[in-house]
């Protein structure tokens, strides 16, 4: 409860604050919106936004699915072969080191301008996040269960799914929480670069017509879907992953 | 005619840590169901020697052999218990016991394991997760996937240093009772645990191996037997004079 009313609180001050920049310093409404302004236009345009929202976050569900699975089948090979590590670490690096910024067009280029461009730059960006974070809890398990498991005679892959994977749980659950968040960030810049729908597009589109207020309020409602996509991801985590392991 | 003891298992050689020695040939014979109790300071390398036994990990150059009385290899021939309990945290006590199983892909046997459970009475906790579980609880839980195991030859590496006075004294009876005509290894800082638990008993240093005077009885002596005590107390005597 305290935990709500502190957010509550802290989003009291930062719409007060907001409202005495736009009070002293007299921009006009198309340079910063008021937030009453912005909470109109969001009111005028619910189904609006409710459809566009709709886009964006199929967008992000599907990408969110693809990445999270890519990341871990990938983590699970880098963790199970030295061979895997030396061929496809470096590549997983690099293609960290790509801006997506660069990447957006040449993939709307290739899968068009529907939802799979926007599925892949979403992809393309969370699978380095829980790639890299389940594959560090991997490498990471406690020497003793190991020991244990070796004088138990037990296989590699036995090992991998009785004691690797379980003890690496609460990494991979980081990841996925990381992947929440940066995941609208992908769907949105491939919106941006080429698309007809989703909040990326109707950010754009407001932003052409100087509706700057549809566009704070486009904005605001990415900013909530990723908050409460990350609240989900965290209750997730802590439902699957034991309390002590988090 | 008492016969003599045969060794069941035995290791002997010497090692190195880069490139500095850490034991000097020495020769460590198991024989069968006895428990053979390894002492000595920190550091001087028993725990490296229940690694070596075990076939684990020692980052040292071992020169020298591990053998089996038969000949076959020993690995499958052993359980081991560290001074952690090592349960896994995300699984339930029963599930624990019945690990050695599942990483073989062996078929599980529910009975033996909730039988084995009852014998070290916990078979009202077996469906709680670790961390519920006391420490002496755990420990409990730990001996129980040794026995699990079914394994001739027992690698105890303090096993219960964490425990309280009190827990760890009943854990020494649960375990002889229930290692019964196991061949045990135990690595033990405690002299009073191989007063009472040991048919022989080793100190180690850098050098060698000195085989230490044991009380008679039959294990586990009692705790206030007076020739326990003074088995006890001769063996500190002994390990001040090496530091």
């Amino acid at each position: 409860m305290n935990k709500i009313l502190q957010s509550i609180c802290i989003f009291l001050v930062v719409i007060a604050l907001w409202q005495l920049i736009v009070s002293l310093s007299g921009l006009p409404r198309f340079i910063l919106p008021s937030p009453m302004r912005v909470a109109d236009a969001w009111w005028q345009n619910r189904d609006l936004i409710f459809t566009h929202s709709f886009y964006t976050l199929t967008e992000i569900l599907i990408g969110l699915m693809i990445g999270s699975f890519l990341g871990i089948i990938t983590a699970i090979q880098l963790a199970y072969s030295k061979y895997a590590r030396i061929l496809l670490r470096p590549i997983l690096i690099f293609s960290q080191a790509l801006p997506v910024f660069a990447l957006a067009p040449i993939l709307t280029l290739w899968l068009g301008y529907g939802l799979w461009s926007k599925v892949a730059m979403a992809v393309l960006i969370i699978y380095f996040p829980v790639t890299s974070a389940f594959f560090d809890g991997l490498m990471r398990t406690p020497s003793g269960y190991l020991d244990l498991a070796k004088t138990m005679q037990a296989s590699k892959s036995a090992v991998m799914r009785h004691i690797r994977i379980p003890a690496a749980l609460p990494n991979l659950a980081s990841g996925i929480k990381l992947a929440a968040v940066y995941a609208p960030i992908g769907a949105v810049i491939g919106e941006w670069v080429g698309s007809s729908n989703g909040l990326g597009y109707l950010m754009l589109l407001a932003n052409g017509r100087a509706k700057t207020d549809l566009m704070f309020a486009a904005m605001i409602t990415l900013g909530v879907l990723s908050v409460v996509l990350y609240v989900i991801a965290d209750k997730l985590a802590h439902r699957l992953v034991p309390k002590r392991q988090l | 005619m008492i016969e003599a003891p045969t060794f069941i298992a035995r290791l002997s050689g010497s090692a190195e840590m880069q490139g500095e020695i850490l034991f000097s040939p020495l020769n460590l014979e198991l024989c069968q169901a006895q428990w053979t109790c390894l002492l000595g300071a920190s550091g001087v390398g028993k725990s490296t020697i229940l690694r070596l036994f075990a076939g684990l990990e020692t980052h040292v150059n071992f020169k020298g052999k591990i053998e089996s009385n038969d000949g076959l290899a020993l690995a499958p021939k052993i359980a081991y218990m560290a001074q952690s309990d090592l349960l896994l945290p995300w699984a339930n006590i029963l599930d624990n016991v019945m690990i050695g199983a599942k990483l073989r892909g062996q078929q599980l046997e529910l009975e033996r394991a909730n039988e084995i459970l009852e014998r070290v009475g916990l078979a009202d906790q077996s469906h709680k997760k670790p961390t519920q579980l006391s420490g002496g609880q755990r420990q409990r839980a730990a001996l129980a996937r040794t026995l699990m195991e079914d394994k001739d030859i027992i690698l105890l590496d303090e096993p219960f240093s964490a425990l309280d006075a009190k827990t760890r004294s009943e854990m020494q009876d649960l375990a002889v009772d229930l290692l019964k005509n196991k061949t045990v290894l135990l690595v033990t800082h405690d002299p009073a645990e191989a007063a009472r638990l040991a048919h022989t008993i080793l100190v180690m240093t850098r050098d060698n191996l000195t085989p230490m005077p044991v009380p008679d009885g039959a294990i586990p002596r009692f705790v206030d037997d007076p020739k326990t005590l003074q088995a006890q107390g001769h063996l500190l005597k002994y390990l001040r004079t090496m530091s």
